[in-house]
């Protein structure tokens, strides 16, 4: 192909995100930013083909019981069963349909199943901590889990993380992909948490905050949370159409 | 029309990602055993030169005839010619740091301002201590033409140039980034 003399391409432009929208990624409060937090400044990468495109991944990917933490194994987990639910959305209210969705948390206890979290609390043999799902058509998930406990950890005196569920989401382009964390209505322990504290922005620490919804509460069986999450709009070019292609 | 929203923060991944991003399948952006498809190896490493064993490793990149099957593609989305192309690659970091990814070179691709981007792969590092995705891109070493008419390598002072450049290894490619550092790894804003 002869790229030389093609035409120009028109190709979506996705909305720069506020710097107190997200955590700078040198946060002293957080030790293990120290090491790891680039020091050089960023280098403006224009978005073009590869950046906004992105991986197309299908249902295959997720098992029947993958949304449903609670029926993995032999019996069920130990814990206050809950269901989270929520929508994924792009910053102009678009649903982001048919995108993965991964979850992965600790146990009741605020223990993780993973070799290198050894603080002494119970591990449950009926909870692995993973899940997966895909967005329906108006970019609905849904887990059914037990809520996570808090767990401490060593990056200053005394430190508890929050009770959390860390989210995983690939959006629909390269530009969009999030990796974030759920945490519960008014949590005790957020006044001393670096990673939550370390978004600039109150209101946008907010965001990352599930809410109580009693219409997701089901009677007899699981307490309800809601929780939406927003990946980057994209800017309107001349060459869209004024009507919504989606 | 439709409401702006504003967007949910990104936070680390922690230390504990390998038990839900881990997938056996991972690694292959094509199929074990497809032609041309070769390694790409490298570590992670911080500031003090040491593994990060706790880093997940993202790739994302065109097929061989540089197309994508994807809708916002203006090209057309367009089904790669290599059966179990997916594009995407993945690897958790190991106790060195290590990570690999089982792939075959992108092919050029038109920039909408005319130009010609070189073969590359996008790349997303996450990694407990990093409360927000890097994002950083692989050049291909066999490619020295074509990159240096490359609009992304252009941008780039040249002395950091070869930190975006793989060096060729026994079977496939080697590439270290390096999150900080003296030869720290070219990181974009995206
Ligand atoms: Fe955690």
């Amino acid at each position: 192909m002869d790229t030389e003399r093609a035409p120009r391409l028109a190709v979506p432009h996705y909305r720069h995100d506020r710097d107190t929208d997200h955590p700078p990624l040198a946060s002293p409060g957080y030790g293990s930013t120290a090491l790891r937090a680039p020091a050089r400044p960023l280098v403006v990468l224009p978005q073009r083909l590869t950046e906004i495109t992105g991986p197309v991944l299908g249902e295959t990917r997720v098992g029947e019981l993958d949304h449903d933490l609670t029926r993995q194994h032999a019996a069920e987990p130990l814990g206050q069963r809950i269901v989270v639910t929520g929508r994924v959305l792009d910053g102009d209210g678009r649903a982001v349909r048919h995108t993965l969705v991964e979850v992965w948390q600790a146990n009741a206890a605020g223990r993780y199943a993973h070799a290198v979290d050894n603080w002494p609390a119970p591990l449950d043999p009926n909870f692995a901590g993973v899940g997966r799902t895909m967005t329906d058509d108006e970019g609905r998930y849904r887990f059914v889990t037990v809520k996570p406990g808090a767990y401490p950890w060593r990056n200053h005196d005394n430190a508890w993380r929050p009770a959390h569920i860390h989210f995983s989401l690939f959006g629909r382009a390269f530009t969009q992909r999030l990796v974030t964390q759920m945490y519960f209505p008014d949590d005790p322990l957020f006044f001393q948490d670096p990673i939550f504290n370390a978004v600039p922005d109150p209101a946008a620490r907010a965001r990352m905050v599930s809410a109580y919804d009693h219409t997701v509460t089901e009677s007899q069986w699981a307490l309800g949370f809601t929780f939406d999450i927003v990946l980057r709009g994209r800017d309107r070019t001349p060459f869209e159409d004024e009507h919504d292609d989606d | 029309m439709t409401d702006r929203l504003q967007v949910t923060p990104s936070q680390t991944v922690g230390p504990f990602l390998h038990i839900a991003l881990q997938w056996e399948d991972g690694p292959y952006v094509v199929p074990p055993g497809t032609a041309g498809g070769r390694w790409l190896r490298g570590r992670v490493l911080d500031g003090a030169g040491d593994p990060v064993p706790d880093g997940l490793v993202e790739t994302w990149q065109a097929d061989p005839d540089g197309r994508f099957d994807h809708p916002d593609d203006p090209r057309g989305a367009t089904a790669s010619a290599i059966e179990g192309f997916r594009g995407f690659g993945r690897s958790t970091t190991d106790r060195e740091g290590r990570f690999e990814i089982f792939t075959v070179k992108p092919g050029p691709l038109p920039a909408p301002d005319g130009g010609t981007e070189a073969p590359h792969l996008d790349v997303s590092v996450l990694a407990r201590g990093l409360l927000h995705r890097v994002v950083t891109r692989i050049y291909f070493p066999d490619e020295p033409q074509a990159n240096e008419r490359d609009p992304v390598l252009a941008s780039v002072d040249p002395s950091r140039r070869p930190t975006l450049v793989a060096t060729a290894g026994p079977d496939g490619l080697l590439h270290d980034i390096r999150l900080q550092g003296e030869h720290e790894t070219v990181f974009f804003d995206l």
